[in-house]
């Protein structure tokens, strides 16, 4: 069984360091700049479970999954949203 | 009872307002509802289309209703101008615009936990409202439930499950927006703050979603293969090879039959008013003006027919997934680069392809930059002047210096834009703008009629909006080209004539006029007319200069014309080495087209954005020249 990175089940980090395929609960997100609130509108609400889908074949944008829809986020914009990882790629489900 | 109603005026339509994030279906249920019947208009101010139908009529004799489309948005606390126009609509802000008497909010059925935080903000709002679900279908398909009585009973607001391509439960749609006033209002409002409604449609969706979703297989499949890394890429440099060879050589026949048409009606028309002003005026004035707004028509209808099925299957998305960090890099994102790469056959199809691009900025950028990628008009300039003075010679194996040159003009121009783009979105519109955020909507088949009617759109605003403003600005070159009239020596042939009545019209006084401004750019006044007359189209130069030099084609005997060409007073060749490279490279920057300027105009919805696109690349060709002329001056 490996384990991704540091990145396991349970610690903090910013939801641009996800990795394909983890799941993670929103923590918080930043809103003190207009793209926070964007991120609220689209539902990326505190205790929300969503999961990386995978990355763009350049590395970034990333297509993330959650509330029943994909949307895509730039590593700049994901960087205000606050995740705990709830489950990796390599960690049982 | 009925000679009584007879006489009662006619009460003024019920307006229904249509509220909805992007890819929630919401144009496919106005479709529905409307018929193929919206006018189509834009929004004070901002660059938003604004849409607007009659609803058809479930029976006879009811109630007369206005749908109105308002624009796609996730929430009613909107974050730039164009985003605001929802909310401005529904408080009244907009002068023109009334407040809706009801609203229907369309949501998808598959996203209904993102979409009640929408449906949460509009419920707060003291308007009657009912909620569509639409997609119903597809959350069945992937094995979801979800009671929409019990959906009625939490929200407090009627709701209909709708699946618009099948027209299932429009009937009940219909039947229920002809009476909003009996509509239920919810009990309990919504809780303003954000954070609290995200709890508040927790409860709702943990009360109706009896079975959850699971994920969209066949999406998921068909994803895990175009959006590989090395498969992808492939498929997207295919779409965007397709797109590329559609605009550039599969419209070519018909732009040609319509180039044909035009001529052979022009002089038919000739024939029959007989030689004389009148017949000048309506073959080189009038029709072919409708001529070079027709001539579009199978680019625009081609670029939409294909743009439109990507987007409906939900390629687009994709696409732009694809390829945004590359156009990151300048400031701009994914969905600009089909408008770019659309605008390397013409930028009038490239800059109505910016449409889908949701950030107003990066969509005015994206417009402002387009007429740089080197457009099908400029060939002919290119290959009259690359044609009569860059020698034939081969550089390597069958690569020749004519191809190399003409190869560099592409570059030039392809360069420059991403590097206006780049500057532009620093200096002209910066400041922190919207998150790039989209969607990757479910592949779907898309629904003909739906496909149809955007592409019909597209094509009949162009030519309402942009013909009518090519039309009459082809008619007043015309009449520059053709005014004063003076009369030519008698012992002139026709040419010559033709040539002497050009040189003292309007056009050709100011060609002379211009002198002082374009003789350090190397250019004569004949140069000068030449570019007068480009204003209409780039193109425009070459049978213009035909004219001047009084040649009998636009051929052979045009180049040794321009060739053999010189100057009067000292002598020398009007077309040196240096006098070619500066025109080449003011051609490569310069917007000499006014279909362009016209477009312009109707996005942008101003003429602001076309005078400053007119102006900074005139200073941007003007400063190019200028250096070209001393550069290659001083090297030969």
């Amino acid at each position: 069984m490996k384990t991704t990175f540091n990145f396991t089940t349970g610690s903090e980090c910013t939801l641009d360091a996800l990795q394909a395929s983890q799941s993670a609960l929103i923590v918080e997100v930043d809103t003190s700049r207009p793209a926070g609130a964007r991120l609220l509108d689209l539902g990326f609400l505190p205790d929300t479970q969503l999961q990386m889908i995978r990355p763009a074949p350049l590395g970034d944008p990333s297509v993330y999954e959650l509330r029943g829809y994909q949307v895509c986020l730039r590593r700049a914009d994901a960087e205000h949203v606050r995740v705990k990882i709830v489950a990796g790629a390599g960690d049982p489900a | 009872m009925s000679e009584g109603s007879a006489a009662l005026p006619s009460p003024a339509p019920l307006r229904l307002g249509l509220i909805g994030s992007p890819n929630a279906g919401k144009t496919t249920v106005f479709n529905a509802l409307t018929g193929l019947r919206a006018r189509v208009g834009n929004y004070p101010g901002v660059t938003v289309e604004r849409r607007e139908g009659p609803v058809t009529p479930s029976e006879a004799g009811s109630r007369a209703i206005i749908a109105i489309d308002l624009p796609g948005t996730y929430s009613l606390d909107p974050i730039s101008p164009d985003e605001a126009v929802v909310t401005r609509v529904l408080e009244g802000d907009i002068a023109e615009v009334p407040v809706p008497d009801a609203l229907v909010v369309v949501a998808d059925a598959c996203s209904l936990e993102r979409s009640l935080l929408l449906v949460g903000d509009v419920l707060r709002r003291d308007i009657p409202t009912c909620l569509v679900v639409t997609m119903v279908d597809e959350l069945r398909a992937r094995g979801g439930e979800l009671d929409l009585e019990r959906l009625e009973a939490a929200l407090g607001v009627p709701v209909v499950g709708v699946v618009g391509h099948r027209g299932l439960g429009l009937d009940r749609l219909r039947a229920l927006i002809g009476a909003p006033e009996q509509w239920s209002r919810p009990s309990i409002e919504p809780p303003a703050d954000r954070y609290e409604r995200g709890g508040w449609v927790a409860s709702v969706v943990e009360a109706v979603v009896t079975q959850p979703a699971g994920r969209n297989a066949l999406t998921e499949s068909i994803d895990r293969v175009v959006l590989h890394p090395v498969w992808g890429t492939l498929l997207f440099g295919a779409v965007m090879v397709t797109f590329f060879q559609l605009i550039f050589a599969w419209a070519t026949p018909a732009m040609d039959f319509i180039d044909g048409a035009i001529t052979s009606v022009g002089a038919s028309v000739r024939a029959a008013v007989g030689a004389g002003l009148l017949a000048d005026f309506l073959a080189d004035g009038v029709i072919a003006g409708v001529g070079s707004v027709v001539i579009f028509l199978p680019q625009i209808l081609l670029l939409f027919s294909l743009l439109y099925l990507l987007e409906d299957i939900g390629y687009m998305a994709r696409a732009a997934f694809v390829v945004d960090r590359a156009m990151g890099r300048i400031g701009l994102e994914g969905r600009s680069f089909v408008a770019l790469l659309s605008s390397y056959a013409c930028a009038v199809p490239g800059i109505m392809a910016t449409r889908t691009i949701p950030s107003p900025r990066d969509r005015l950028v994206t417009i402002l930059v387009a007429p740089l990628m080197t457009c099908s008009a400029r060939l002919p300039v290119y290959a009259l002047l690359i044609g009569a003075f860059v020698p034939a010679t081969a550089v390597w194996g069958p690569i020749g210096l004519q191809g190399l040159t003409l190869l560099g003009l592409y570059l030039l121009g392809g360069g420059v834009a991403l590097l206006a783009a780049a500057v532009l979105k620093r200096t002209l519109l910066p400041g922190e703008g919207l998150p790039f955020t989209m969607e990757l909507p479910s592949y779907r088949w898309p629904t003909f009629s739906l496909w149809a009617s955007q592409v019909w759109g597209s094509a009949w605003a162009f030519l309402r909006r942009a013909g009518t403003i090519i039309l009459l600005v082809s008619m007043l070159l015309w009449v520059l080209l053709t005014f004063p009239q003076v009369e030519a020596p008698p012992s002139a042939t026709p040419e010559q004539a033709s040539a002497y009545a050009l040189e003292h019209s309007a056009a050709g006084t100011l060609g002379h006029a211009l002198e002082p401004l374009i003789e350090p750019l190397g250019f004569d006044w004949k140069i000068g007319v030449g570019l007068v007359a480009s204003l209409a189209a780039r193109e425009v130069i070459v049978a213009t200069l035909a004219q001047i030099y009084a040649s009998a084609d636009e051929g052979a005997s045009l180049r040794d014309a321009v060739r053999n060409d010189v100057d009067p007073r000292t002598g020398d060749r009007v077309f040196t080495s240096a006098t070619v490279a500066s025109l080449l490279v003011f051609f490569v920057f310069a917007l000499q087209c006014m279909s362009t300027l016209a477009i312009m105009r109707r996005e942008t919805n101003s003429w602001r954005w076309p005078a400053f696109a007119f102006s900074y690349l005139l200073v941007l060709a003007w400063s190019a020249s200028f250096a070209t002329y001393r550069i290659v001056g001083a090297l030969s």
